[in-house]
């Protein structure tokens, strides 16, 4: 193996010179610390924080920027993950926001208070429900404030020792089944039928009176309609559960129908996905949660109400299950998404979820042209599942589109289907792009048939090629070693 | 209309492609009785609009004026340098690294985070950032009770109120009992019971401001099979003893003051920080070295099988992003100030505190408790707390968090200074005290 650090892109640390560096805060004169503070809260040696030259720094993170894939570079049509175009105006508009003190006076920030107060009600409206939270910092975020309420809501029912199993089906998120052991439950999974949805003589049979709720996502997965939403709803209210929307996919149905009309008692949204706040690398979310009215009192604390002289922040939740973070919610994010609603409005967001359908369908029907198939033959929503031929491994197809400068589809997942690619191209793509996806596909099928060690080598052309990810795992190296350490 | 492609025609191509007549028909599995409601939504806005509109809120928002609030976030400088950099679109509009062969951007930003988290913190693994503060706190005492399977947890009441509420809602679901230690003389004395604790979890400096003997606390913690949770600011940590040299566990907090704007409260990100004995309990993201085929260095999200795509009911939490964004706008403002640049912020913030307690002091003025404190401390005053903050507010002053009554100080706030108060801001607060009837004395030049 050849020595890495000769033709390694250089760490941050590696650049470091000892008394470089770019920024100068402002300086205090005034006494010791050690006399302030006392000798013995101080610590002995600086930490080792790079020392480098403000052009150095530039060049570090420029150069790191250019080895990142982004929406902004080319295609991401990750499915379940929503990467539509971010639009530039909203950093502008997070910015007139980004100074405020949360501990300020309240009317000292009546602007944001009712920025955040009119958010509330669009959410709800959005969704059909009856009192939103800012809070969560994320979906899953979300789904654990969703759960704790629903939680509440049996125990003042007195019926909390009694219902201790959270249903989801087996092709959930993750998250879902995570965020029911975090609140104590124990999961149970259904299984999907042959048309990719709910099996619902298994999920009738799940039901019982031990059942706190039911998480679903719809459309779910797959990328299908659950097209029993009202039989499941009524069958889960009839045997005392509640109905919890995983968010994750409204951008299928945004404006078109709402998770409270298909009888869903609580839902969270992922701002980052239908209202199109920056996904950041991984963060920050922000996962609202909205509720029917039965479910109002539980709400996290503080809400931002309107009062008779203007707009505050209240704690006046009679049976709150608390505070689920600091402060009143990624602000920032909570400002870009209403910017997002109040450019498009209802017409606007109705042909969102149109169009982003009609694209997935679109690149469906392409892809299957192109010489995959698609385990459930329907027509989707806003994403499909895909599998290569037989003999073509998922992830060696995914390895191969990084060499044509474009991001794969999430791959298996979801896990009840095999060599799973789930593919969702958004609604800001054009059809010019879709074509180049699918064309592209269609090549490194064909190039797999001509040359069979080609894909098992891709890709080629990218910053890096292929990981020993074992080795990371078996001998984990997590921070850079000093070679004097 | 905005960000949508298509014209009439590329709608036309697209249908015809997937053999429906209209888009409408694409949605025909939805409940028939449900479809398109009428939703009471405020008509589209164009861009000059929109931005008119988002001015004119802002516009009632005040942001000018000296600022001494603290209380867990703070107003610190930001070189132009960090959003300019940290901010570029490759960066913004990324996702999780799926594909580390193009997301070395990410990936390698992370590995450097974690590399000065663990520096500051003087403990050897940190995680890719959670939430804020108050979430990793939470999450702390979860890792703390699946590692020692006790079920107690005995937190200071000189951790932040609310990182505490945010501990209790955590913890009641899993039926986790949470005990807290009062203070005395402002400071948390070494706790009893602790024999049943799964973790002791104190803040350096404490909600007051106040500096704790976090190195007693581990002792006592550890000398009963707990385990020490320090939830640190981490911008002190440029000069105070780090966790990992006191005996902590695990180090906890928030990194708004690393470099990321207040932004009313979020987002800014959570970091933690363990001991490698408690590696395999870590919850969220982690990045690790390895090399690809050709032996380049390269990163890779690696120990996914604590994750919950991986474990689902079995994760060690829910977790699934992590604060990106927030916590690469703290690495380039690390990189950018250097040891030097963030030991120069933190000693300016203890000075401008301490001369600002001098100056009151002087006007007659004293501390709700006398006892060394960090650049943040509690001022007794006449009126309720939150009185006191809209008088200053009203005279231009942002200052005076309201202290809660479980402290039992009577009235008074929290003041806190940064290297960005200058000496005649703190002059603007001495009269902005003595005009809302705080401090004796006819203020000295209003306005």
């Amino acid at each position: 193996m050849a020595e890495p650090r000769e033709t390694s892109f250089p760490s941050l640390f590696e650049r470091s010179r000892a008394g470089r560096r770019a920024a100068r805060p402002p300086r205090h004169d005034g006494p010791d610390l050690g006399g302030l503070l006392g000798e013995e809260q101080l610590r002995d040696a600086p930490p080792r924080l790079p020392e480098v030259s403000e052009l150095d720094l530039v060049r570090h993170f420029t150069q790191l920027a250019h080895r990142q894939f982004s929406i902004d570079g080319n295609v991401y049509p990750l499915g379940s993950c929503t990467m539509k175009y971010n639009p530039k105006v909203h950093e502008e508009a997070a910015r007139l926001f980004q100074d405020l003190h949360p501990y300020q006076a309240p009317e000292t920030a009546q602007g944001t208070l009712q920025l955040l107060f009119e958010l509330q009600r669009d959410l709800a409206a959005l969704t059909g429900m009856e009192a939103v939270s800012l809070q969560p910092a994320a979906g899953a975020h979300g789904e654990l404030t969703g759960i704790l309420m629903i939680r509440a809501y049996h125990q003042a029912r007195g019926e909390g020792a009694q219902r201790r199993v959270v249903i989801v089906p087996d092709g959930a998120h993750g998250t879902n089944p995570a965020t029911a052991s975090m609140a104590g439950y124990r999961v149970v999974e259904v299984r999907s039928d042959a048309r990719g949805e709910v099996d619902l003589e298994a999920f009738r049979q799940a039901l019982g009176p031990e059942v706190a709720a039911v998480m679903l996502t719809n459309p779910n997965t797959v990328g299908v309609f659950e097209t029993h939403i009202l039989e499941i709803a009524r069958l889960a209210h009839e045997a005392g559960a509640q109905l919890y929307y995983d968010g994750a996919n409204l951008n299928a149905i945004v404006g078109r129908v709402r998770p409270g009309d298909m009888g869903f008692d609580v839902v969270h949204l992922n701002l980052h996905k239908t209202f199109t706040t920056p996904h950041g690398g991984g963060g920050p979310g922000t996962g609202p949660i909205g509720v029917k009215a039965h479910l109002a009192d539980f709400l996290p604390v503080p809400l931002v109400v309107r009062e008779d002289d203007g707009y505050a922040l209240s704690e006046d939740v009679p049976r709150s299950i608390g505070r689920i973070r600091s402060f009143y919610g990624n602000v920032g994010n909570l400002v870009r998404a209403y910017a997002y609603i109040r450019s498009l409005g209802l017409d606007g967001l109705r042909r969102v979820s149109g169009h982003a359908v009609l694209n997935a369908n679109y690149l469906r029907v392409k892809m299957q042209e192109a010489g995959f198939t698609v385990p459930v033959e329907r027509l989707n929503m806003h994403e499909f599942v895909a599998q290569p031929p037989d003999g073509v491994h998922t992830l060696d197809v995914a390895k191969a589109l990084l060499d044509y400068g474009m991001h794969p589809m999430t791959v298996y997942f979801p896990l009840i289907v095999k060599e799973a690619m789930m593919v969702e191209p958004t609604e800001t793509e054009s059809l010019e792009t879709l074509d180049a996806y699918a064309a592209a596909l269609g090549e490194i099928l064909a190039r797999a048939a001509a040359d069979p060690g080609y894909l098992e080598g891709a890709p080629y052309a990218t910053p890096v090629r292929r990981l020993d990810e074992v080795t990371a795992a078996r001998q984990p190296v997590l921070r850079y070693a000093f070679d004097d350490a | 209309m905005p960000y949508l492609p298509h014209s009439a025609d590329d709608v036309r191509r697209a249908l015809e492609t997937i053999g429906v007549d209209s888009i409408d028909a694409l949605f025909d599995e939805l409940p028939s009785t449900l479809r398109n409601p009428d939703i009471d939504l405020p008509p589209a806005m164009d861009e000059t609009t929109l931005m008119g509109h988002l001015r004119a809120l802002a516009a009632k928002d005040v942001t000018a004026g000296p600022n001494f609030l603290g209380g867990g976030m703070r107003r610190h400088f930001i070189p132009a340098v960090t959003p300019a950099l940290a901010l570029q679109s490759e960066f913004v509009t990324a996702y999780t690294p799926y594909q580390p062969e193009v997301a070395q951007g990410v990936l390698q930003a992370t590995f450097e985070f974690q590399t000065m988290m663990s520096e500051l913190t003087g403990l050897d693994v940190a995680n890719a950032s959670m939430y804020d503060g108050a979430t990793a706190v939470a999450e702390a005492a979860l890792l703390a009770v699946r590692q020692t399977r006790r079920e107690t947890v005995l937190v200071s009441r000189g951790v932040h109120p609310e990182t505490r509420d945010v501990l209790a809602t955590y913890l009641e679901a899993l039926e986790i009992a949470v005990h807290t230690v009062d203070l005395e003389a402002g400071r948390t004395p070494p706790p009893g019971a602790v024999e049943d604790a799964a973790c002791v979890i104190a803040q350096q400096p404490n909600h007051l401001g106040l500096l704790e003997d976090m190195g007693g606390l581990a002792e006592a913690a550890h000398a009963a099979g707990a385990l020490f949770v320090a939830a640190v600011d981490p911008l002190s940590l440029a000069v105070l003893k780090p966790p990992g040299v006191y005996g902590a566990d695990v180090a906890v907090g928030d990194g708004q003051v690393l470099g990321n704007p207040m932004a009313f409260g979020g987002p800014s990100f959570g970091f933690m920080v363990v001991r490698t004995a408690l590696l395999r309990q870590l919850p969220g993201r982690l990045v690790g070295q390895t090399t690809d085929v050709d032996g380049k260095r390269a990163f890779v999200l690696t120990l996914q099988a604590r994750e919950q795509h991986i474990r689902r009911s079995k994760a060690k939490s829910n977790i699934c992003s992590n604060h990106q964004l927030t916590a690469l706008m703290a690495t380039v403002n690390m990189a950018a100030l250097g040891p030097e640049g963030l030991r120069e912020m933190a000693v300016g913030s203890v000075r401008q505190a301490h001369r600002l307690l001098e100056r009151l002091r002087a006007a007659g003025a004293k501390p709700a408790v006398d006892a060394p404190f960090f650049n943040e401390f509690p001022l007794a005053t006449r009126r309720p707390g939150g009185e006191v903050r809209s008088a200053l507010a009203a005279r231009g002053v942002q200052a005076g968090v309201p202290l809660g009554a479980e402290y039992g100080l009577g009235n008074a706030v929290l003041l806190c200074a940064t290297e960005l108060v200058t000496d005649r801001d703190i002059e603007t607060l001495i009269d902005a005290l003595r005009g809302s009837a705080e401090l004796d004395g006819v203020a000295a030049h209003h306005g």
